[in-house]
């Protein structure tokens, strides 16, 4: 059951898996009892995922009464219930966008979730699967955004367009899309600021950014979300936030590979239904994976 | 869903009518509900349930005294556990005496370690020191151009060094150029480092090593989940960290994150990084942190902003006049500016503990550039009309819509909103009140004014 790439996701989850399977083994080795204590330390396990208190009460409860229905006898049986549990709540119809084309492509998120290096990394893998990109730096605030951009398309080779710092984002995203629709290259990737959710202005900003990129381009705009693994709580307001402001088609989750379980998608996707695509597990530029739900249930739950 | 602590306990103890002591029951239907909301909050489940064994012991047996409801009395003793665990003062920056001191920053990758590192020298240059900063995150294309630029925004030096160079090499090199260049304080900026990287934790230490700061402080975004202990742990384990900038505090996160690294490494928070601004670096305040964890609104905070923006003379008329219910348009108009000037209507309702219950609020509509119309519209009325709205016809009406640029029925809103304004002052006087007479003033401050 396990391909290759996903040889290299275990690799990246190692250590989130060990902890989240090692405290999973210490409830296993309780014995096959389900006691009331083990429900308890089931539910504390997931919660250390950063899935919510609701999301787990259910999902527990849900546990519970196949337990009962399904006479399922002891610890591992749940544990194995558990993984697919979790798989169904990730499990959405998915488009990827990223892997198919001609798309524009909006990627937004709150600060130092990654998404700049998101968008050089998925450049680079484009490019190696002999696609042909555009990249366009719509973050004008931070300072040396379109620097560190602009380093990415060397690595990757692709075009940029850029102009300089504190430039109106959207004027920038425009040329972009104007040069997409001569130069037609399958995806164009447009790397927005971060923004807190919070901040009307900004949130104005970037839904003025997506209107004149929909506007003018050719090809159909989608929006990426980028959401950092060790978000808690917080991230399901960021989604909703963005995604009623938006309308996002597709998150990426960065940062998996410390020891952060990255549950909140678990919660993201339960709510708002929006699909991972990609996760992060690493620095290096295969780092960026495509998302698989039973996968990635089952790289938290238990060793692949 | 309850917005926060207070309203679930209250909830909790709703049928509780009685005199006398807190039973077990009700002590375990509360201590429900403060697990929930810590949890919500992102506080580590094991220093939840430490937390909530603790507060549960001070529960049991309280008295339920005529001043405070149950509900009250048991936020009270969450309210106390959690601000002397964060430390009851706010903690300062400690320099040695020795020049150049060195400050060392270390985190994850994205927490705002560069943006915080210009933040840092900006305030210490208000507080009379010459700040240089040093640039080691070799690693992340463009952060030292990140660095440089914001130097050059605050007009604060940079030392970068060499392309290849060590970074530990670089932040020794930029303790010599402190001295050279008559700083007394350098602050070292170093890559985001992941806690389970040990080649880039023992750099890390390298750096640390070469430049021994007096302070090394951990940046810590307060969107940060569960995960927050792992980190935390790791970097005192490794690195030793002094104290912990929590950053992005301007977003809506509860900042749970806080009480668990405090809690499981002892260090304090230091600074709260709230903004975009490069000034925008403040004082950590633990009570003010209890409070946002459960969801409690920032009153301190608010409090502050009004008085920043708003004199304190200003505020006693105006308070006079709210009393008098001699509130005019043209109050209203000054309101709108403090309101502009305290970061816009959105920021301030976010801070008022129960804003979320009120319906008067929640349907108000929060629409920034609505304030600049409103002025408008009041702007085009006479004086006569602003002091006594009831006057406006339908012909004034016309003539006010034409001079602000905008329909009749957006001055009807006006006139409409203004007295519902009106009617919800009087509801805010009416219950601070009852509620000082009651609760001998907890909750909202006694000195508090609502500046609209």
């Amino acid at each position: 059951m396990t391909t290759p790439w996903y040889k290299r996701l275990s690799e990246g989850m190692s250590r989130s898996r060990e902890q989240l399977s090692g405290q999973l083994n210490v409830l296993l080795r309780r014995g096959p009892n389900l006691d009331e204590q083990f429900w308890e330390e089931l539910e504390d396990t997931l919660i250390g995922s950063d899935m919510g208190v609701s999301a787990v009460t259910d999902i527990v409860g849900r546990l519970r009464d196949a337990a009962t229905r399904k006479a399922l006898a002891d610890a591992s049986e749940v544990i194995d219930h558990l993984t697919d549990e979790i798989a169904s709540e990730l499990t959405l119809d998915t488009d990827d966008f990223l892997a198919a084309g001609p798309v524009t492509v909006l990627v937004i998120g709150v600060n130092g979730t990654g998404k700049t290096t998101t968008v050089g990394k998925l450049a680079k893998q484009s490019v190696d699967e002999g696609r042909s990109v555009l990249l366009g730096s719509a973050d004008t605030y931070r300072a040396a955004a379109i620097e560190q951009l602009d380093v990415w398309a060397e690595r990757a080779g692709v075009p940029i367009v850029r102009r300089e710092r504190g430039s109106d984002p959207a004027s920038v995203a425009f040329e972009t899309v104007e040069r997409a629709s001569v130069a037609t290259p399958d995806i164009t990737l447009i790397d927005t600021a971060g923004r807190l959710h919070t901040s009307p202005d900004l949130m104005l900003e970037l839904q003025k950014v997506k209107r004149v990129t929909e506007k003018r381009s050719d090809v159909p705009v989608k929006v990426l979300l980028v959401m950092d693994a060790t978000t808690g709580q917080n991230g399901l307001n960021q989604a909703r936030e963005f995604d009623a402001a938006m309308n996002v088609n597709g998150l990426v989750i960065t940062k998996l590979d410390g020891t952060a379980k990255g549950g909140i998608a678990v919660a993201v996707a339960r709510e708002l239904g929006i699909p991972i695509l990609r996760i992060g597990v690493g620095e290096g530029i295969d780092d960026l994976r495509p998302f698989d739900a039973k996968e990635f249930a089952s790289a938290i739950t238990r060793g692949v | 869903m309850f917005q926060n602590l207070s309203d679930r306990l209250q909830a909790v103890f709703k049928n509780l009518t009685g005199r006398g002591k807190l039973s077990e029951a009700d002590v375990d239907a509360a201590m429900r509900e403060i697990r929930m909301a810590l949890l919500e909050a992102d506080v580590n489940f094991k220093v939840v349930k430490e937390l909530v064994a603790g507060i549960r012991e001070r529960a049991i047996g309280t008295e339920v005294t005529e001043s405070l409801t149950p509900g009250q009395s048991v936020v009270k003793i969450v309210l106390d556990e959690l601000v002397t665990l964060m430390g009851t003062t706010e903690s300062r920056l400690t320099l040695s005496g020795r020049t150049p001191s060195v400050v060392m920053l270390v985190g994850l990758q994205g927490s705002g370690k560069t943006t915080a590192t210009a933040k840092l020298a900006n305030l210490l240059r208000k507080q009379g020191r010459r700040p240089i900063m040093v640039a080691c995150d070799v690693y992340r294309p463009a952060a030292i151009d990140q660095l440089q630029a914001l130097g050059r925004e605050i007009d604060i030096p940079v030392y970068r060094g060499a392309d290849g160079d060590d970074p530990a090499d670089i932040a020794a090199a930029g303790v010599k150029a402190a001295i050279d260049g008559m700083r007394d304080v350098v602050i070292v900026d170093t890559a985001g480092r992941l806690h389970v990287d040990d080649d880039m934790m023992d750099e890390a230490v390298r750096i640390r090593d070469a430049v021994k700061p007096d302070q090394i402080l951990m940046v810590v975004d307060a969107m940060t989940g569960q995960d927050a202990v792992n980190v935390a742990k790791a970097f005192a384990d490794k690195v030793d960290f002094d104290g912990v900038i929590m950053s992005k505090l301007d977003g809506d996160a509860r900042g749970g994150a806080a009480l668990s690294i405090r809690k499981v490494t002892g260090k304090p928070i230091k600074f709260a990084s709230v903004g975009e601004k490069l000034d925008a670096l403040e004082s950590f305040h633990p009570d003010r942190m209890a409070q946002r964890i459960l969801g409690m609104g920032d009153v301190v905070t608010l409090i502050e902003k009004a008085q920043d923006s708003m004199d304190a003379d200003q505020a006693a008329a105006m308070e006079a006049r709210l009393r008098t219910s001699g509130f005019t348009l043209d109050d209203f108009l000054d309101q709108l500016q403090q309101v502009k000037k305290m970061g816009g209507l959105g920021d301030m309702l976010k801070m008022m503990p129960g804003a979320g219950q009120m319906k008067e609020l929640k349907d108000a509509e929060i629409d920034e550039r609505q304030l600049d119309r409103t002025e408008a519209i009041i702007r085009s009325m006479t004086a006569r009309e602003r002091v006594k709205p009831s006057i406006i016809n339908g012909s004034r009406r016309e003539r006010i819509a034409n001079g602000s640029g905008v329909a009749v029925s957006d001055v009807n809103r006006l006139i409409k909103q203004f007295e519902q304004t009106r009617k919800l002052m009087k509801q805010f006087q009416g219950q601070q009140g009852k509620k000082g007479k009651r609760r001998g003033g907890r909750g909202m401050p006694p000195g508090m004014r609502m500046p609209f």
